[in-house]
């Protein structure tokens, strides 16, 4: 009913395979839809963007409507922009030749200023009179993103952009993909089975597992869930929103700070007052009752104990904490947990053994 | 060169134009729809398109003959028209000649189109193009080759014929005879001479054509079309 959200009901069955969603997904930033290969997130994404199809569904574009069981919007007049996971620039079309491509044939497309803008942003001013074959990998994904807004789609759909790319093309494009985050006004739905990318650009997140969602909401409340991370394995932990407060350059080290403390973090060349986005593996997170003297350990916080769930192994635990605030998880083994006594309520420290700086 | 034989050259080259054109508009949409199709039918499709390579042209020529002429269904029906049968005819050739050629149209094609893949359409799709245009700014050229090679050798089929034209067409001057018929007409009255001159030509013709073919599908490949 919200004229705002993106709602999408759809139900498909094939012989090894059922798709059984309901989502109420939010009509701005970036909603990462997550899970194993399998699951249905590309699926999902098809049926979102009119490739594939299935009676049994509903789709509402911020009150539009793009299908009602078998009334269905073609996939060409859905105000949407795709981004494959494979290249799929047209081979016998220069760079330049792809985005004029659907520029030429929308109802509305991105002005000249407007343009030029998404080009300087994604770095490809240079690229433009080449043809696909002699661009590398990471360059064609850039053309490729650039062309889906060129159209000045309403939605982003991106079908694992970075899936196809080795680690040092994913490192080339995410930052453009960083950039876009902060500055694109449309919802994105970003499919992947990556949580480094995850918890680098999304806002939202909707955990896929065999075609149902096992879970979604804000990525980091969503991220904190003990019920979560099992699914997550060794990737559990936390997302932070932080703001750098101050750098110390002798040891390139920068002082982050959020709702509930601050961390030490290696510098990561943002300026002081620039919001920093850091991810805490719930691995990397052990607890102590008492505060640690002559440890290595540079950031231990005080901390609550909310919740003890049991873990994917039967011997670890994955406890959830509070930070004045802001949630942490803690994979601590189960007899760790009962030589602590842990309880909830409890308080005592948490010893941080490594930030990552994400964005 | 006669003047008969000149007249049988431009009969030749006309029918296989035709010929060609027709197949154009006609084998297009089979294959495409060969190429993608899910279809059980496709197999049995596939089948009767490719029955032309096997059959004897004789057979051919003989079904078409019966079905086009005054007492087939074709032939007749038009007759009850107060129109003309077909057979004898240069329309019941051009018939004829179509269903003869059409593996040579419809193969190249439908490789053509399959090799460009269901991505392609999908990402016109996303840019806001309608199938039709899907269709011709994206399939098509990128099936150039394709279109090159099956435009050839749909021509120079037609040009080689002769069992069908025969049955079908029979031999009349500036409607039916053809360079195929003419040269066969030269051997059996003992005039190599003219034979030579006939066969060498179209023998020439052939190989230049198809090296073009061949050319040009080897350049596109280096450029990566």
């Amino acid at each position: 009913m919200n004229g705002e959200s993106i709602q999408a009901r759809f139900r498909l069955a094939y012989p090894d395979f059922t798709l059984d969603v309901d989502l109420d997904l939010p009509g701005r930033g970036v909603t990462a839809l997550f899970g194993p290969s399998g699951s249905g997130k590309t699926t999902l994404l098809r049926l979102i963007a009119g490739l594939a199809r299935t009676p049994d569904g509903y789709l509402a574009m911020k009150g539009e409507v793009w299908q009602d069981g078998a009334d269905f919007l073609p996939t060409h007049r859905r105000s949407l922009g795709y981004v494959f996971q494979e290249a799929s620039l047209f081979p016998h079309l220069s760079a330049r030749g792809n985005l004029d491509y659907g520029m030429k044939r929308a109802d509305a497309c991105l002005d000249r200023a407007a343009l030029d803008h998404v080009i300087d942003l994604l770095g490809i001013g240079g690229l433009l009179d080449r043809r696909p074959h002699q661009l590398s990998g990471g360059e064609r994904q850039r053309v490729a993103i650039a062309r889906a807004l060129a159209v000045k789609p309403r939605l982003l759909l991106m079908d694992e952009p970075l899936a196809a790319l080795d680690l040092a093309r994913k490192r080339e494009i995410l930052p453009y993909l960083e950039r876009l985050h902060d500055e694109l006004e449309i919802p994105v739905l970003y499919v992947s089975h990556a949580p480094d990318e995850v918890a680098r650009l999304a806002d939202h997140i909707v955990a896929l597992e065999a075609g149902r969602v096992a879970a979604q909401g804000p990525l980091l409340d969503t991220l904190a869930r003990v019920d979560l991370p099992i699914r997550l394995g060794e990737d559990a932990g936390v997302v932070l929103d932080t703001v750098v407060e101050e750098r110390d350059s002798d040891w390139h080290l920068a002082r982050v700070s959020f709702a509930g403390g601050g961390l030490w973090v290696r510098d990561g060349g943002h300026a002081v007052g620039h919001p920093a986005r850091v991810r805490i593996l719930a691995r990397d997170v052990s607890l102590a009752l008492n505060r640690q003297e002559g440890t290595s350990i540079l950031n231990t916080l005080p901390a609550a104990v909310v919740e003890i769930a049991p873990d994917a192994h039967p011997a670890q635990a994955l406890v959830r904490l509070d930070l004045g605030g802001s949630p942490l998880l803690a994979r601590v083994t189960r007899r760790s947990a009962a030589a602590l006594n842990l309880t909830p309520g409890q308080c005592l420290y948490a010893q941080v053994k490594a930030v990552a700086l994400v964005g | 060169m006669s003047d008969a034989d000149w007249m049988a050259l431009v009969t030749t080259l006309k029918l296989s134009a035709v010929t060609t054109l027709v197949l154009l508009l006609l084998g297009t949409p089979v294959a495409w729809w060969l190429a993608r199709t899910k279809s059980r039918f496709s197999v049995a499709v596939e089948a009767v398109v490719a029955l032309p390579l096997v059959l004897p042209p004789t057979v051919l020529g003989f079904y078409m003959l019966v079905a086009l002429g005054p007492n087939g269904p074709i032939g007749g029906t038009l007759i009850t028209l107060g129109w003309h049968h077909l057979a004898f005819s240069f329309s019941g050739l051009v018939i004829a000649s179509t269903l003869y050629s059409l593996p040579f149209m419809v193969q190249p094609l439908k490789d053509a189109f399959a090799a460009v893949g269901e991505r392609m359409t999908e990402v016109a799709a996303t840019l806001r193009a309608n199938a039709w245009d899907r269709f011709f700014s994206v399939v098509v050229p990128l099936s150039r080759r394709g279109f090159l090679t099956a435009i050839t050798l749909t021509f120079a089929h037609t040009v080689g014929e002769f069992g069908v034209v025969l049955m079908v067409g029979g031999n009349i001057p500036g409607e039916t005879r053809v360079l195929s018929i003419a040269i066969y007409d030269h051997a059996e009255a003992m005039d190599y001479a003219s034979a030579h001159v006939l066969a060498g030509g179209l023998l020439a013709a052939s190989f230049l054509l198809l090296f073009m073919v061949y050319f040009l599908n080897r350049r596109y490949q280096v450029v990566h079309l």
